[in-house]
């Protein structure tokens, strides 16, 4: 079993404070191990972003942290608690120990500098001592890393297209060396041939570099292809874990099922799918028990009354392929 | 106009509905600088010698990457653009409307659905405003009130927004994004027309809802006898609900057919790099075993697209003739009607 590099524990996130606020992301536990990619799958409003924010203290308000505690392991097994860093440590952590990519990466440029000035400040920020020429040097470097010719680095970003913007965003997110990588629905912008061409540089350049990936996305398929484990969450919490073919071979939860079967094939025999009925629980009036069992085809008595509980299920406690137990949150399937 | 019962058997038999030919469109690109006067126009090739037929009670899918002017061909049969070349015929009959009564006569039998549900509908205004404007303006509303009430419920559970009752009265915010697109169908559907063009009308929506949407667009097929455009970046969708598939690149058709026979059996070489891009879970050995050999580069620029067929720079298998010529639709002879523009196929043309 690799070593874990950052473990997020017992996780809250609230939106506002008091009686009013929306519980956007409850109660998560999530292990990322050095070197793998972490998949993070869920709808709109499951609260994946919000966790990806939160355990980064990137949180905008009314954001707020509402318990739990995000464990960083250092490089020489030194630990720190990310939700208890002082703002200069948190200064020095963010993008040399945990870089982000985000959503709308392509429009995170700024669109006034060229694309030189916006690397090399990052590594000036976090590296007062380096000489410009070292920088740029770098600079020059990270982008052959993510496949752009160096001649690019005078360029503005309105002269890259969308695709090469990513690259850039992916190539600046790697500057500093981080030990992990967050990204955050990083090609929901791009063409299908585009996307596989990132998405397989990044593969790459994790495997030289070996760096730890969390990937949020909403495109399971996407997910089972490209990590190792995936996380579902749904309505604020997590209720699947699993490595990445058990998911797609056997699901355990009735709505990884459901995520499974919403998208259609493009070989294999044609079936007739269905989706999911209903829509995604609102935040603000959450079902009882378990969330899911408005729309669930399997609820049974319990699943209005009581909550399950992530955990081990008695059906696969000994059937821990790689050393890493699977989850699952829901009453049809019992935990130790 | 007809209902023939004939279901969608055989394409020779069912009747077209609408009809681009050579479907050309360029945008002109402003002048800067020096530019201003000199004569010549600079413009984006946008879509160039599109040509397609929407039959009853079938789905035609229109496949490409952004920018490979796939929704402008939605628009320009919707006639929200004037074509500058080409032909779009409704029954035969060659139309060309800008506005007034002609528009509304020709959005009365072609309507459509745009991609974004939280953008196409006004948020201050209910379903019942939304729903009542599109009845009262293609004359179905019916002269009394409850004639009205009776489309207005008739409309919202053909949506299967069921019971009316609890939907007619809501704002768009009150509503999710798949329970707003089905009222942006509904709203289509209140002109009652014979063609659909729905643009992307799935890629906004979460991915557990979205195939409930698509269900639905293929059961009021069948049960109004739509002709359905459908445009879309996906092309396993495409497999899943449309009966024809047509593929775009960079503003030109490069292959075409029964949507079984273009997924299962792709003949262009763009058609393969896009079936091979598609996540595909079954295939994750596969993948890391060739994650090199994968199509590099990006589509190209419109204002100067490539000489001879426009995807030759990005082709695997370009040959001298791909970089001078524009190559014309072969036949592939595989299955009914499937056809890929690309000199590899020439041969069998004799």
């Amino acid at each position: 079993m690799s070593d874990a590099v950052l473990e997020v524990k017992n996780l809250d996130v609230d939106y506002g404070l008091g009686d009013d606020a929306v519980h956007a992301v409850r109660d998560v536990n999530l292990t990322l191990h050095r070197g793998e990619v972490l998949g993070l799958a869920g709808e709109s409003g499951s609260g994946k972003s919000t966790l990806a924010y939160g355990l980064t203290r990137l949180l905008p308000p009314p954001g707020v942290i509402a318990g739990g505690e995000v464990v960083y392991h250092g490089e020489n097994g030194e630990t720190a608690d990310i939700m208890r860093m002082t703002d200069d440590q948190l200064r020095a952590f963010r993008w040399a120990e945990t870089a982000i990519v985000f959503q709308g990466a392509m429009n995170s440029l700024n669109p006034v500098h060229k694309i030189s000035t916006q690397m090399t400040d990052v590594i000036k920020a976090h590296d007062p001592r380096s000489t410009p020429r070292s920088r740029l040097d770098r600079a020059r470097e990270m982008l052959a890393l993510v496949g752009i010719s160096a001649d690019r680095l005078e360029a503005y970003p309105h002269q890259l297209s969308g695709g090469m913007r990513q690259r850039v965003m992916i190539g600046m997110a790697l500057a500093l060396d981080p030990r992990i990588v967050i990204m955050d629905e990083p090609t929901t912008a791009l063409d299908v041939v585009i996307q596989r061409q990132i998405l397989g540089q990044l593969i790459e350049l994790r495997e030289r570099l070996g760096f730890s990936v969390l990937f949020i996305t909403h495109d399971l398929s996407l997910l089972v292809e490209f990590s190792d484990r995936i996380a579902i969450m749904y309505g604020g919490r997590i209720v699947e874990e699993a490595p990445a073919d058990e998911i797609y071979q056997d699901s355990l939860h009735p709505y990884s099922d459901g995520l499974l079967h919403s998208f259609p094939a493009l070989r294999g025999p044609r079936r007739e799918l269905t989706g999911i009925p209903g829509s995604p629980p609102d935040l603000r009036a959450m079902p009882t028990g378990c969330a899911f069992h408005p729309r669930c085809p399997k609820a049974f008595d319990p699943c209005a009354a009581d909550l399950p509980l992530l955990g081990i299920p008695e059906s696969h406690a000994d059937a821990t392929t790689n050393g890493q137990p699977r989850t699952v949150a829901c009453w049809l399937h019992p935990i130790r | 106009m007809t209902a023939s019962g004939t279901t969608a058997s055989a394409s020779e038999t069912t009747e077209v509905v609408l009809e681009a030919d050579g479907l050309t469109k360029h945008f002109p690109v402003r002048k800067r600088g020096r530019e201003v006067l000199s004569k010549v126009t600079k413009v984006v090739r946008a879509v160039d010698d599109v040509s397609l037929s929407l039959r009853r009670g079938r789905v035609t899918a229109l496949v490409g990457e952004s920018g490979s002017g796939k929704s402008t061909v939605a628009r320009l049969l919707a006639q929200l653009h004037e074509r500058t070349a080409g032909d779009i015929k409704l029954h035969g009959e060659s139309v060309s409307v800008k506005s007034g009564r002609k528009f509304r006569a020709y959005s009365r039998r072609v309507q459509m659905i745009f991609q974004d549900p939280f953008a196409s509908l006004n948020p201050v205004h209910t379903v019942r405003y939304h729903l009542t404007r599109a009845l009262k303006i293609h004359d179905r509303a019916g002269k009394s009130k409850q004639d009205l009430e009776k489309a207005l419920a008739d409309l919202l559970t053909r949506v299967q927004l069921t019971p009316p009752e609890r939907y007619v009265d809501k704002f768009p915010h009150e509503l999710s994004g798949g329970q707003r697109q089905r009222v942006a169908i509904a709203r289509a559907l209140g002109a009652d027309p014979e063609a659909l063009l729905a643009d992307e009308p799935v890629s906004m929506l979460d991915v557990s809802i979205r195939l409930g949407v698509l269900n639905l667009l293929r059961d009021l097929k069948q049960r109004l006898n739509l002709a359905i455009l459908y445009i879309t970046h996906d092309i396993a969708s495409a497999r899943y609900f449309a009966d024809e598939t047509i593929v775009m690149y960079a503003g030109r058709v490069v292959e075409g057919g029964d949507s079984e026979t273009v997924t299962q059996r792709p003949a262009h070489p763009y058609t393969r790099l896009l079936i091979d891009s598609a996540p595909d879970p079954d295939q994750i050995a596969a993948h890391k075993a060739k994650a090199g050999d994968r199509g590099t580069g990006e589509p190209p620029s419109l204002i100067k697209p490539p000489s001879g067929c426009r995807f030759h720079p990005r082709c695997p298998h370009v040959m001298d003739r791909c970089e001078t010529e524009l190559p014309p639709r072969f036949d592939i002879g595989d299955g009914d009607g499937h056809f890929a523009a690309c000199w590899l196929f020439a041969r069998e043309e004799g």
